[in-house]
């Protein structure tokens, strides 16, 4: 506890262990109407072999924050800051050589429209085979190997002649699985999984997340899955990451977060998602109102607008002051109620609900 | 067609607790597909809806889940007649509206009101709130009492929305409240029925709930029938007092929901129950079934019944004989299931979890 400080409480940083380690993250982009703060203040980290979901509304910053680990942004309308060390590399004022050598390498991208990610112009075995050529120097008839290769590892029929079509000829499961062969040609450490299942159904949802868990275990690369799915999450994710208008509130193990929140948000996703074996005769919870606008963010907590505990909290606290990321109940969150008070409100209001 | 063979059976036993609103019997539709130069001909079919059979009752809900390319939202159009049906037969109380034209359209259509999935493209932008909302009156020539304001300034507030946002355009509304005014576009005209067309997957987690309220609670004080498709199962549960499951096309399976959920008899619908992420980590009972591959092809849909190329109850007969949709033992009436092989019943499923790897859809 007494490593936490009042600013952004991060644990210290133990040496080593963690592989990628993003700290005091800001992104904002100039845009016509003003300055957008996508991310404020993230800091996270991930270890070898393990999964970060991170969870949270669009425009909550999950896909900005990972684009700009990948370096992604356009230099020209966007200012990156804090820190981002991969083995302890620092990343963000890299030059684009560096980061070049580094993506498609040591931390690959999956994107969550597949067909738009895809070139429809490049067969998919040539799109497969050239990060393998870039980055190992391979020959074009190795990379096709390789490719085919890749192609029956993540379950495509026919790897021979699949790898000569073009991505219209593949389904929805498909294109996505050679989107995951794409990423993992070079043997990433580094996996950053953006909605990867958003746009599937179900049963081919199920076949993707099996899959990365199997290819995970066998490679060990940690992934980042971002995702809206607390079932997705429930699945795949070893430590979870909540996000609110761009910045953390939540932090923890899975279950942590999905067991035992301590944040209002979190507590409001809970309730807001139909749950297959529940009573359909309790009416769902909505969160009240709208995301907000990252123009103009609410001032204090960003929740605020939004959070049904506010009385809870003493004077306007919520609306003057931004709560840190503090450890509460046992891990992170960000917010103004007392430890007590979200325990109490966890066991008395929100589990019960959640199993009704 | 095959359909006509295996569909005779009367489709709904449903406990009827009033009117049969709409009787849907073998409601086909084929998207041509054209080919050949300099002139084209049809080379073959996309088979979206294939002979459908179910009723909806008045002010009931009846939910159409499966995967895309089912054919559910086909079937939704069919219903509101923005599609033309291949074959079968669509009838509103009483009435045959297959191919009725336009003009004997018209009073019915006021009846049967939609709610489109996207509600960026769903709204003319270049139309401020009202003008939206209003349409149907206009079209219609209603001309409510106190004025056609008056009422849009009303039905915004039924939604949830506030009066003010009158003269508003939907470019500076959210996704969850460009949904809202489609819903009250919907219930302008005192709708009997409304096919929502997975009216709350674009949007927000949190705001799904929001949405999923409000039309429940439309449901239960208007007393609208809903067709509400989705494939979302546990919304579907959460809506639809019936559920009617489509694969490539037909009806797999129709049954009530608690029956539906709990005692799955088509493997289908089990693997698409277990597949279904849930977010409780501590709700370890249901067996993972995983289907292997996709969808096939609606053009070319496998002989027999449609989904013996993923399932792993597969055999000779599934090839050679389409399952008809019937009650089979061991059901409630009004529950029914097309399989020749099915399931026991046990969603708790105390199957190995690992599926025989299904025929791939290669032919």
């Amino acid at each position: 506890m007494s490593t936490l400080t009042k600013s952004e409480a991060v644990p210290a940083p133990q040496a080593g262990d963690a592989f990628l380690s993003v700290r005091d993250l800001r992104v904002r982009f100039r845009t016509e109407d003003g300055i957008v703060n996508a991310v404020n203040n993230l800091t996270f980290d991930i270890e070898r072999g393990k999964t970060l979901g991170i969870v949270g509304e669009s425009g909550s910053g999950k896909s900005v924050s990972n684009l700009a680990v990948m370096g992604l942004h356009n230099p020209k309308n966007t200012t990156v800051e804090g820190s981002i060390q991969l083995e302890g590399k620092e990343l963000l004022g890299a030059s684009q050589r560096e980061l070049e050598k580094l993506r498609g390498n040591t931390m690959a991208m999956i994107f969550q429209d597949a067909l738009a990610a895809l070139s429809p112009y490049y067969t998919i075995g040539r799109q497969i085979a050239e990060p393998f050529m870039k980055h190992t120097g391979a020959s074009k008839k190795e990379a096709r190997e390789r490719a085919i290769e890749m192609l029956r590892r993540v379950g495509i029929p026919q790897p021979q002649t699949r790898v000569d079509d073009f991505p219209h000829q593949f389904s929805g499961g498909m294109r996505q699985r050679a989107m995951i062969a794409m990423a993992l040609v070079c043997d990433p450490k580094l996996l950053i999984a953006d909605e990867p299942t958003t746009a599937l159904d179900v049963t081919v949802q199920a076949q993707i997340v099996d899959l990365l868990k199997e290819l995970q275990q066998e490679f060990g690369t940690s992934i980042i899955f971002i995702t809206h799915d607390l079932g997705v999450i429930r699945e795949i994710a070893d430590d979870v990451l909540v996000m609110y208008a761009g910045r953390a509130v939540e932090r923890g193990t899975m279950r942590e977060v999905l067991k035992a929140s301590q944040h209002p948000y979190g507590w409001g996703l809970l309730s807001s998602i139909p749950r297959i074996n529940a009573s359909v005769d309790v009416p769902l919870e909505p969160i009240p109102g709208t995301p907000p606008s990252l123009l103009n963010p609410p001032t204090g907590c960003a929740f605020h607008p939004r959070c049904a505990y506010r009385e809870l909290v003493d004077g306007d606290k919520c609306v003057t002051e931004r709560p840190p990321l503090e450890l509460a109940n046992g891990h992170l969150s960000a917010c103004h109620l007392t430890a007590a008070q979200k325990q109490s409100i966890l066991t008395e209001q929100i589990l019960p609900r959640l199993s009704s | 067609m095959s359909a006509e063979q295996t569909l005779t059976e009367p489709a709904d036993a449903a406990p009827s607790s009033g009117k049969t609103l709409l009787e849907v019997n073998g409601l086909t539709k084929h998207f041509p597909v054209m080919g050949g130069f300099p002139f084209k001909r049809q080379v073959g079919a996309v088979q979206a809806v294939d002979g459908v059979t179910f009723n909806v009752q008045e002010g009931e809900s009846l939910g159409l889940v499966g995967e895309s390319g089912c054919g559910k939202s086909t079937t939704g159009r069919l219903l509101t007649r923005l599609l033309e049906p291949t074959g079968g037969s669509v009838k509103y109380l009483g009435q045959d509206i297959t191919h009725a034209t336009r003009k004997e359209l018209a009073p019915i259509r006021s009846e049967i009101q939609m709610i489109f999935q996207d509600p960026y493209s769903s709204l003319n932008p270049r139309h401020t709130v009202g003008t939206i909302i209003a349409g149907p009156m206009e079209i219609n020539n209603i001309n409510p009492a106190g004025g056609r304001a008056a009422r849009v300034k009303e039905l915004l507030e039924i939604v949830g929305l506030s009066p003010e946002h009158y003269n508003r355009f939907p470019h500076e509304f959210s996704g969850g409240q460009r949904q809202r005014i489609g819903v009250a576009r919907a219930l302008a005209l005192n709708p009997k029925l409304i096919i929502a067309d997975e009216p709350v997957s674009a949007l927000d987690v949190s705001i799904q709930a929001q949405v999923v309220n409000l039309l429940q609670g439309l449901q239960r004080d208007l007393g609208i029938a809903f067709v509400f498709i989705a494939h979302d199962l546990s919304i579907v549960r959460h809506f639809s007092q019936r559920v009617a499951v489509m694969y490539l096309g037909k009806i797999v399976e129709i049954a009530e929901r608690d029956a539906l959920y709990t005692r799955p008899r088509h493997p289908y619908t089990h693997a698409l129950l277990s597949a279904a992420p849930d977010a409780d980590p501590d709700n370890m009972s249901v067996e993972r079934i995983r289907l292997t591959g996709d969808v096939p092809s609606p053009l070319n849909p496998p002989s027999g019944c449609r989904f013996r190329t993923r399932c792993w109850k597969a055999q000779e007969k599934c090839a050679t004989e389409e399952p008809p949709l019937l009650q089979i033992g061991g059901n409630d009436p009004g529950h029914l299931t097309a399989c020749h092989f099915p399931e026991d019943g046990d969603a708790a499923g105390k199957r190995s979890a690992t599926v025989p790897a299904a025929r791939t859809t290669e032919d």
